[in-house]
């Protein structure tokens, strides 16, 4: 079914969300990281996973680019196949392989640790993805990298290795390696978690402009200011399940959980 | 003396022209031969599949447990009883390239599992797909790492093809065992034969410099 093809009784495809994940469940042996995860993003969105370290926020947001493979639930990216993990299990790993290359064709990651590839240039870098795998013509990926670089202010870095930039750059040129496949999802995962502090805000600066310009995208971070300023929708997740969500203004002035308090006073008072 | 001194210079030709028409090809040859083997059973060893990793792991078990000369001799004078009838040649160069196939097997393998684990993800990420993440991500950065054990395995080798001599191969040893035999002047044919090795190897150790200088040009210092 294609989004240009509404089924009676269907909303239409501009409301339609973009992502749906219903009954995400993992676990990593006997521990259950994922214990039935619910959410939608709708085009345009920025939604902010939020929670401690283990509460699952990261396996979901991998699992949204197929480097994780949920036990059971359902992702459905509009216009792609929808996936049932526990059904995929039993089947042919070729169908599981596709489906994943399907998430990875919509959606981009930009990693902690940004992971550039130290042996190809800030350009390469960029264009790697668009050349190599998009059959994009180099002449234009070039072009399109370059005026990405420049609005992040890297373009006089294009020909550097990613070791003669700053851990900010490095994260900004990530960012760009992201949006040169042009994916209808970004990811983020805790982006600025692995930088110095005083280079965390040239990153999220970056982000906050993507989401002004109507990029959808879906953030792991610790970073409660950012999210009170650029989310649409923030998720509070603990244990494996999300424990509540909501408007930032709402979620961060007047949770309703017990525990989204508790976890809120440590980050926003952590010598109380 | 004098004498000593006009045979070392008689034959310092000889013996180098073994180098260039014997021992240098053969390690070429059987170096280049066994760096795709060596690849191929790598990528066998990281095989999920229990089977391939298996057949890949006795290889290089058998390879890495048995003597070179042995292999050689197998191969020259042992396969001719079950009817095949091999070549000087190939069957040094056969010898030799199985050889380096298991020793330089586990370097690689080694080089690949050294690579961050997240390259692989962000390959993937970027679309590619296993294959192509290895070819164009991950064996790069293996490549560098594996140039110092790579280049000690191809000194070796070098070295090594002196026992190519034993199946009747013209090379530098050889040539130097000849005229040895000929002169009565073993003392002075070894230790000429010994510094040819040497030089080429002294060679050898410049080029892996300058080769890991420029595979370095993207790491920090």
């Amino acid at each position: 079914m294609s989004p240009t093809d509404p089924v009676p009784g269907d909303p239409s495809p501009a409301e339609r969300p973009l992502l749906r994940a219903a009954g995400l469940r993992k676990a990593f042996g006997e521990n259950a990281v994922l214990r039935g995860i619910d959410f939608e993003v709708r085009r345009g969105e920025v939604v902010v996973l939020i929670g401690p370290s283990g509460s699952g926020k990261t396996t979901v947001l991998r699992s949204l680019n197929g480097l994780e493979t949920p036990d059971a639930g359902v992702l459905d990216l509009d216009g792609g196949p929808v996936i049932d993990f526990a059904a995929q299990a039993l089947g042919p790993a070729k169908a599981a392989k596709q489906q994943r290359l399907a998430l990875r064709d919509r959606s981009a990651m930009v990693f902690q640790h940004h992971n550039l590839f130290p042996h190809l240039t800030v350009l390469q870098n960029v264009i790697e993805g668009p050349v190599q795998v998009q059959r994009v013509p180099k002449a234009r990926a070039i072009a399109e990298a370059t005026a990405l670089l420049e609005r992040v202010g890297l373009a006089e870095k294009r020909d550097a290795y990613p070791f003669e930039l700053s851990g900010g750059q490095q994260q900004r040129v990530g960012i760009v390696r992201a949006l040169a496949l042009k994916p209808d999802l970004l990811l983020f995962d805790e982006p600025t978690s692995a930088l110095d502090p005083e280079l965390v805000g040239e990153v999220l600066q970056v982000i906050a402009e993507l989401a002004r310009e109507g990029w959808t995208m879906v953030v792991v971070t610790h970073e409660l200011a950012f999210a009170r300023q650029a989310a649409d929708q923030v998720l509070f997740l603990d244990g494996g399940v999300v424990v509540e969500r909501g408007r930032p203004q709402e979620l961060f002035t007047a949770p309703r959980e017990e525990r989204t308090r508790r976890f809120l006073d440590r980050i926003l008072r952590p010598l109380d | 003396m004098a004498d000593g001194w006009q045979l070392f210079l008689d034959s310092f030709w000889p013996i180098v022209w073994g180098a260039v028409s014997g021992t240098i090809p053969l390690a070429l040859a059987s170096f280049a031969i066994g760096l795709v083997l060596a690849l191929g059973v790598a990528l066998m060893r990281l095989s999920r599949n229990r089977v391939v990793s298996g057949i890949a792991r006795v290889y290089i078990s058998i390879i890495r447990g048995t003597p070179l000369l042995v292999q050689l001799f197998v191969i020259f004078y042992g396969l001719p009883a079950i009817g095949v009838v091999i070549d000087p040649w190939p069957s040094a160069i056969a010898a030799f390239s199985l050889n380096v196939g298991g020793y330089a097997a586990e370097i690689i393998r080694a080089a690949i599992l050294s690579v961050p684990k997240g390259q692989w993800e962000a390959g993937y990420t970027i679309g590619m797909s296993h294959a192509r993440t290895l070819r164009r991500i991950i064996l790069p950065q293996a490549a560098r790492v594996s140039v110092p054990p790579l280049s000690n395995s191809f000194i070796s080798l070098v070295k090594d093809t002196s026992l190519a001599s034993l199946i009747l191969v013209t090379e530098l040893f050889k040539v130097s065992q000849q005229i040895a035999a000929f002169s009565q002047e073993f003392m002075l044919l070894y230790l000429e034969a010994a510094l040819v090795y040497w030089l080429i190897c002294l060679a050898l150790s410049s080029g892996q410099s300058a080769l890991e200088r420029r595979l370095d040009r993207y790491v920090a210092h």
